[in-house]
């Protein structure tokens, strides 16, 4: 019995393909089995190769894996763009239909299922799909009816008799497969996982659910990829708590609305990927001086320009940091897996209130849609904190404007909105004073910069995990430090080295903006060589480390549009050592 | 209960003397007093320009914002908060150049809003450049030899997009402006007021006495009738859209903030945004 494999489906996109991928790894997520799922997929809706690759084990995972141990095919295309992956001993299972061949040099096992021909004799092609997952289940030996649950919640509206045929279906496969393989099936049997309910969610709906939490109530978004998912789980779900999302004419709107909203003292968020971001730059320059707070998610994909839309990459990073023209106060945050991006957002919208400045929830196509296996999120671990402003305040009457931007010792002024009593004062792009009147005094100026430019100051004091750290040695042989998704491949690849008997510490850099030099700087000094494994072509992140900490780095580089795998990272850094 | 001076701040204006914006804000203080509203209930967002400036000359909370974004920040403000009163405001460039597309929108999506547009036909705080509302020949420093460009039919344009409140005003006529804006904030809805608000300083061509000689009220059209959407495109063709009054009402079509599925009733600012964690544990449970 083995502990975790590899699997995948492929077909031609807008063939249910998908949906394969899902029915599968729904029903093992809820064996209690851990799983994390990557999309590969183009900017089409029909047509083109598509594949959902699947990892399963009985332990916590963050990444995909380099190999594969079952490609489930629907046309020979994906047995011919997949099959150099699959391990030694691995298996194709294909539809008969295509009468699919398995290249010469190729040990791989292939079985031809006859997925459209059992579909259709049960009355429709279209469970040709469960046809292939029951097949799945065989090899695997779980039974098909792990599958019931998921097929009832998808089907049961549609009728008995419709759940019956789909599981009908799956039963088919799971026979097929067994006669055909006979004991051969057994090599990928799978250890009995631990039946616990754990959620199993892309990081786009790990960010919608933060913010849900974290109190935003509205949300003005413009669609992309690889955003759209956040503004889609947000316009079902902000109604049931009065609040709406608008699809609004660009993000330009978008991004200026949310300030809108923020101003007048609703959480509010946009969320976008590259091209958006470029559009919205003028107006976090806007959020920046009136110090307005406002959350933006930026989910990472492949530029410049429209670039590679559907693919992965990490190349925002200087954007995100100095986008706008002037100087503002901005947090980035970055988060490293599906569960932060929950936590992670939910916390965005407490720092934008409390220091009234943007916040950039930054994140990375393979984490927004990468699909991973999460711990139940803890409500007790979301706090709400809205920082100087309270909408119920009594304010003293006044006989002048109030002061907005009144100079205080830590920065943070108390922020008023429309509304509220004696509170009425200017709020304005053009330099003000404190009443927020504009004003071109020099003395006023360099006031009013220093206040917004310093008050980032305390909140290294306040942010928890700047770093998320896997340090377990004093004096390392090698510093491996990325940000977002590769989190996980890197993890992954850490055993190897210390196999080779090579001391490897981990960082990944969660708070990107203002950067946590303190905290870095200790595991650089300690370390003989620092690796930067980022996906970009510039080295983003390590120009960003080198003008924050005194170091020595190399880069490990990857943009092609694929995340990292393991081996790749794992070989590169053995190259530099 | 609030009298038009308490709209009144102690700020000195930069504007002209004798530019049509001074009649503008002056109508925006009556009105909002007319009305009924009291400061800290009425929010004045705008754009960028010499009009731009505007939210800074009204006491009630103001935000002077960026170029052309002015409609955005008052729907999100009007979204997060609706019941307040909220007036959007800026220039014919701001609304009608790089922030067209906004203005279309807006008129779609019909959040109540209440757009003032102080339309000089040229760019005042750039010191004289061809504006949308420029016309055809118009001489000005970047069309040296006369814009070749078509001057934007504003007022047909709000109708044909499904406008429910379309007026224009002047500022000469401050009676009718101040009307024009009170019947504005008082209409469910997206409204929006297009003032011939002459640039003194730039504009030598379309001068308070142009506008007095070519301009029709539409009070002294017989039988003129604001339901009656063909009448109301086919007067503005008549009179190549230089007509002012109550153009066009659609009293019947509902607001945004009326029609978004599950929209808070009050004010989503005044909303407990804690979850409790009965609520948050079902949320979860979606994605087991
Ligand atoms: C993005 C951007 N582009 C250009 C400008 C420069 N600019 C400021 S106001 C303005 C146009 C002013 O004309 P209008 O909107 O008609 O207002 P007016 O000054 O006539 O009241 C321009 C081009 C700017 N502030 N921002
Ligand atoms: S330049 Fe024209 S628009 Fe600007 S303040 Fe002077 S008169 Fe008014």
């Amino acid at each position: 019995m083995i502990n975790q494999l590899s699997w995948k489906v492929g077909g031609q996109q807008g063939e249910g393909i998908e949906s394969t991928g899902e029915i599968f790894a729904i029903a093992l997520n809820r064996q209690g089995f851990y799983l994390y799922g990557y999309r590969h997929f183009s900017s089409r809706i029909k047509g083109g190769h598509t594949n959902n690759k699947i990892r399963v084990s009985t332990k916590a995972l963050n990444s995909i894996s380099d190999d594969l141990d079952i490609l489930v095919a629907f046309d020979q295309e994906t047995i011919d763009v997949n099959v150099h992956e699959l391990n030694n001993g691995g298996v194709v299972i294909a539809d008969s239909k295509f009468d699919p061949k398995v290249p010469e040099n190729s040990n791989a096992t292939l079985y031809a299922v006859p997925f459209t021909e059992i579909a259709n004799e049960l009355g429709t092609s279209l469970m040709k799909n469960m046809v292939a997952v029951g097949a799945s289940s065989a090899i695997l030996g779980l039974s098909h009816e792990v599958y019931r649950e998921v097929v009832e919640e998808i089907f049961s509206r549609k009728g008995s008799s419709v759940v019956e045929k789909n599981m009908e279906a799956i039963k088919r496969g799971a026979e097929f497969l067994q006669e055909a393989a006979g004991d051969q099936a057994k090599s990928f049997e799978l250890e009995k996982a631990d039946g616990k309910k754990r959620m199993f969610m892309i990081g786009n709906h790990a960010v919608a659910l933060g913010a849900l939490a974290g109190g935003a109530r509205f949300m003005p978004a413009y669609p992309i990829t690889p955003a759209s998912e956040i503004m889609e789980y947000l316009t079902k779900k902000l109604p049931e708590f009065g609040g709406a999302v608008i699809q609004t004419e660009d993000e330009i709107s978008a991004c200026t609305m949310a300030i809108g909203g923020n101003y007048a003292g609703v959480r509010t968020l946009t969320a976008s990927s590259g091209p958006g971001l470029s559009l919205m730059m003028e107006a976090i320059g806007l959020a920046g001086i009136t110090e307005i707070p406002l959350v933006i998610v930026n989910t990472q994909r492949g530029g410049p320009s429209t670039g590679l839309p559907t693919k992965q990459e990490q190349s925002d990073l200087m954007s995100m940091i100095y986008g706008t023209h002037g100087e503002i106060p901005k947090v980035v945050i970055a988060p490293s897996t599906v569960e932060e991006s929950f936590y992670d957002t939910a916390e965005a919208f407490n720092i934008a209130e409390e220091y009234q400045c943007p916040v950039i929830v930054l994140t990375d196509l393979a984490l927004a849609l990468g699909k991973q296996t999460v711990e139940p999120l803890d409500h007790s671990r979301v706090e709400i904190r809205r920082g100087k402003f309270d909408f119920n305040a009594e304010l003293p009457e006044i006989d002048d404007y109030f002061k907005r931007y009144e100079l205080t010792e830590d920065g943070v002024s108390t922020r008023v909105v429309p509304g509220m009593k004696n509170g009425i004062h200017h709020v304005t792009g053009v330099e003000h004073n404190e009443q927020g009147k504009p004003s071109e005094d020099p003395t006023n100026r360099i006031n009013q910069m220093n206040k917004r430019l310093t008050k980032l100051n305390r909140l290294h004091e306040n942010f928890s995990n700047p770093i998320f750290t896997n340090a377990p040695h004093e004096e390392s042989d090698l510093l491996i430090i990325g940000f977002n998704s590769t989190r996980g491949t890197i993890e992954e690849v850490l055993p190897r080295f210390e196999e080779d008997g090579l001391k490897v510490n981990h960082a990944q850099i969660r708070l990107v903006h203002p950067f946590p030099t303190d905290e870095l700087q200790p595991l650089i000094d300690r370390a003989k060589k620092v690796v930067v494994v980022e996906n970009n072509a510039t080295g983003q992140l390590a120009n960003i480390i080198k003008m924050n900490v005194n170091c020595k780095l190399e880069n490990v580089l990857k943009y092609d549009g694929n995340p990292f795998l393991p081996s790749e990272i794992y070989t590169q850094c053995k190259e530099l050592l | 209960m609030a009298t038009f001076k308490d709209f009144r701040n102690n700020i000195k204006p930069n504007w002209c003397p004798g530019c049509g914006d001074f009649s503008v804000q002056a109508a925006i203080q009556r009105a909002s007093a007319n009305v009924g509203l009291e400061p800290e209930n009425l929010a004045v967002v705008s754009g960028i320009g010499c009009s731009g400036r505007i939210s800074g000359y009204i006491n009630s909370y103001g935000f002077h914002s960026i170029h052309g974004r002015s409609l955005p920040i008052a729907q999100g403000v009007k979204m997060a908060n609706r019941d307040l009163t909220v007036i959007a405001s800026g220039g014919d460039g701001d609304g009608f150049a790089i922030g067209m597309a906004h203005t279309v929108h807006a008129i779609r999506r019909n959040i109540d809003v209440t757009y003032i547009v102080m339309d000089n036909h040229i760019y005042g705080l750039t010191k004289g450049q061809t504006s949308p509302r420029s016309a055809e020949g118009f001489k000005t420093k970047s069309t040296p030899t006369g814009s070749i460009e078509s001057q934007i039919s504003i007022m047909e344009l709000a109708i044909s997009s499904g406008a429910g409140f379309v007026a224009q005003s002047f500022s000469s006529d401050l009676k009718e402006l101040t009307s024009i804006i009170e019947q504005g904030i008082n209409h469910k809805g997206f409204s929006l007021i297009n003032v011939f608000s002459p640039c003194v300083t730039f504009n030598k061509v379309n001068t308070y006495e142009w506008f007095k000689e070519n301009i029709t009220k539409l009070d002294a059209i017989e039988g003129y009738d604001p339901a009656n959407r063909t009448q109301a495109v086919n007067t503005l063709m008549d009179h190549n859209g230089l007509v002012t009054g109550l153009i066009y009402q659609n009293k019947e079509r509902p607001s945004y903030e009326q029609l978004v599925n599950g929209f808070s009733e009050t004010g989503l600012v005044k909303q407990n945004i804690s979850l409790e964690k009965d609520t948050f544990d079902g949320l979860l449970t979606e994605f087991m």
